[in-house]
């Protein structure tokens, strides 16, 4: 097991409830008609965010695609902000211009979700360029679906990366499906790490997403190869337990495949882990997970009674 | 008459576009470590139009990164390095690669300011050259500059001369906002008098230029249009007629008010562009004048662009679809 102490990683299992609890209640929230736009749950993937974000140091920077709200929380971004955001309101981290997809927190390295498929890979090698450029000692987790590893901004980006050495680790959370394309569908390699050796570049292992000490441990690693030596493309092979975004009628899988899945729930699997092995008590996570609801209670409390951006807003960070 | 830019300094040298944009990038890259280049062909080839002849040995493979030929990550990395915190001038060889990068410019250096509440800004200059009558055929010979303008979050820099190439360079590198700086692939060896003793020589942004005053009519134009302008003003003026050229120098922003002042004094209009006609700078200048200033106009805003069809390679029939200075003056005769 990771070199984490107890308090860490309950501080882990923390994350990934409460990760669970804020996208239930944003699931909620969608269908009072109170988040609008396109809503990307990570429900089913906490174990990969949680794992991945605390793996790096807090000099390092990530980026992620739409389904972001697991990272932002993992990164301990306040989730009053985070719901804000979800809600449209001048109090998000974005300041409701960016929405659902576009989460951001500029003090906590974290340069956002991004909506559109690999737009995001070449943006974070440009961070992890300033590390090279400067001799900064800090590295880049870029991740990115299944789907992203198909467009061209994928084939450019990690070329680049690799001519140039960048500190980059890209971290392909294969959920199996990009919407609803089966990876076999759409690649001609399905074992993605295999990737790498198109462009010279360390293949790293494919993890397994559902078991956050899993990932963690082959993300820490992957992110020291990276700020030594140069950029690692790996996965963390997961699974979302719900639709792609809202409104998803899932005809691509079975309800059989979905609960097979779920009961390999990495919540779960992660929690009976602590009683065994870490002496955690039932009793401190049930206190957790009581937490973790009050918390997201307090957080669309705070959405709810924010106030709307203004007309005048439209108009501001056009430009600088 | 020739109004030239305001020049605070009292040396200045004559000197190519080419050796302007040379000099201003140059300047740049000692003033500032957070400057650097990247692109296509920008280092141990020297440049394909020859800006950055000597570089890659004069500051090094840090400053002066050659790339692969990938429009994508040029654009899309150097936006990435800009947000954080470095001074990125990337290279697109000409404007019509740049359609790969549409994402990483429009999508991307443009709205990260906005679309997360201000917290990163993006001042990336992306650098590329435009315009046909090379016989390169339909690919190769577009002037899009329009699409990129459409776009609020981005501004577009489109200068005509040496002394302008020079200033607003500097301006674009020194701008915390993401500016596609288009050169004109014809224009290099252009010659005019540069400010030479002030490395701190900037434009400011969105500010158009009256490069030669007239009264009777007003061609408004900006890149190699307004080169073809000044001959056109220069043949108009042998008959009598004075023509007013203003040099936009910006697409985005517009400067509006100096187009609604000229006209306001010469109350006529031929807007030169060597885009198409459809939805282009004309008809933008054309609205916002007779939205802004219906009362001066004595006669339609007229349009002189490339024709509406794909550029060919054949010489003379190219020639045939660009704008030229006897276009320009027919199109002054049809309203006056």
């Amino acid at each position: 097991m990771a070199d984490l102490s107890k308090d860490e990683l309950l501080d882990m299992y923390y994350d990934m409830v409460l990760i669970r609890r804020f996208e239930e209640k944003s699931e909620e929230l969608y269908q009072q008609g109170k988040i609008g736009g396109f809503l990307h749950l990570y429900i089913g993937q906490e174990a990969t965010g949680v794992g991945a974000i605390r793996a790096l140091r807090p000099e390092d920077h990530f980026f992620t695609a739409y389904r972001d709200h697991g990272v932002a929380i993992a990164r301990g971004i306040d989730i009053k902000g985070l719901m804000a955001e979800m809600l449209g309101k001048s109090t998000g981290v974005s300041k409701g211009k960016g929405g659902s997809m576009h989460l951001a927190s500029r003090e906590h390295n974290f340069w956002g979700g991004y909506a559109i498929v690999g737009g995001h890979l070449p943006l974070a090698a440009g961070v992890a360029l300033r590390a090279r450029y400067n001799n900064e000692d800090f590295g880049v987790l870029c991740m990115m679906g299944d789907g992203a590893t198909n467009i061209g901004y994928f084939h450019e980006s990690l070329n680049l990366s690799a001519v140039w050495d960048l500190p980059v680790v890209w971290l392909v959370e294969n959920n199996q499906y990009g919407m609803g394309t089966a990876v076999e569908r759409a690649s001609g390699v399905t074992e993605i790490v295999k990737k790498a050796a198109a462009y010279g570049m360390k293949e790293g292992p494919r993890a397994d997403g559902m078991d956050v000490l899993a990932t963690y441990d082959a993300v820490k690693e992957a992110m020291e190869y990276a700020r030594k030596t140069g950029p690692v493309l790996m996965e963390a092979l997961t699974y979302r337990f719900v639709g792609h975004s809202m409104g998803d009628p899932e005809r691509y899988r079975t309800k059989d495949e979905v609960r097979e899945y779920q009961e390999g729930d990495p919540i779960g699997k992660f929690g009976a882990s602590l009683t065994a092995k870490r002496k955690a008590k039932k009793d401190e996570l049930v206190a957790l997970d009581k937490k973790a609801a009050e918390e997201v209670e307090a957080a669309v409390r705070f959405a709810e009674e924010s106030p709307e951006p203004t007309y005048e807003d439209l108009f501001r960070d056009i430009y600088v | 008459m020739m109004a030239t830019p305001a020049i605070t300094t009292t040396a200045t040298k004559r000197m190519t576009i080419r050796e302007a944009l040379s000099q201003a990038l140059r300047e740049e890259l000692n003033r500032d470590d957070r400057v650097f280049l990247m692109g296509e062909e920008i280092g141990v080839w020297g440049g394909t139009y020859a800006v950055t002849r000597g570089f890659f040995d004069e500051f090094g493979e840090r400053r002066v990164r050659d790339t692969p030929i990938a429009e994508m990550v040029i654009a899309g990395a150097a936006a990435g390095a800009a947000m954080a915190g470095l001074r990125p001038v990337a290279e697109i060889m000409t404007i019509n690669f740049a359609f790969l990068a549409l994402d990483a410019i429009v999508n991307h250096a443009a709205k990260v300011h906005y679309m997360f509440g201000g917290q990163f800004s993006c001042p990336l200059v992306v650098r590329t050259t435009t315009g046909g009558g090379r016989q390169l055929g339909a690919t190769h010979s577009h002037s899009p500059e329009i699409i990129f303008a459409h776009f609020p979050g981005l501004y577009v820099c489109c200068p005509a001369t040496a002394s302008d190439a020079y200033g607003l360079l500097k301006t674009a590198i020194r701008n915390d906002n993401p500016v596609l700086f288009v050169e004109h692939s014809t224009l290099y060896q252009k010659r005019d008098e540069v400010p030479a003793d002030d490395p701190d020589y900037t434009l400011p942004v969105g500010k158009s230029n009256i490069i030669r005053e007239g009264k009777h009519v007003t061609l408004v134009s900006f890149s190699k249009g307004v080169h073809i302008c000044l001959e056109a003003a220069e043949k108009l003026a042998q008959e009598g007629i004075e023509a007013e050229v203003v040099d936009l120098r910006w697409l985005r922003p517009l400067d509006t008010d100096l187009l609604i002042e000229s006209f306001k004094k010469t109350n006529r209009m031929v807007v030169v562009e060597e885009g198409h006609a459809l939805f282009g700078v004309g008809a933008e200048v054309a609205a916002q004048v007779t939205e802004k200033a219906f009362d001066w106009m004595d006669a339609p805003i007229k349009r002189v662009t490339t024709i509406d069809a794909p550029l060919p390679y054949a010489r003379e029939i190219e020639q045939m679809a660009l704008p030229d200075a006897n276009k320009v003056i027919a199109a002054v005769k049809e309203i006056l």
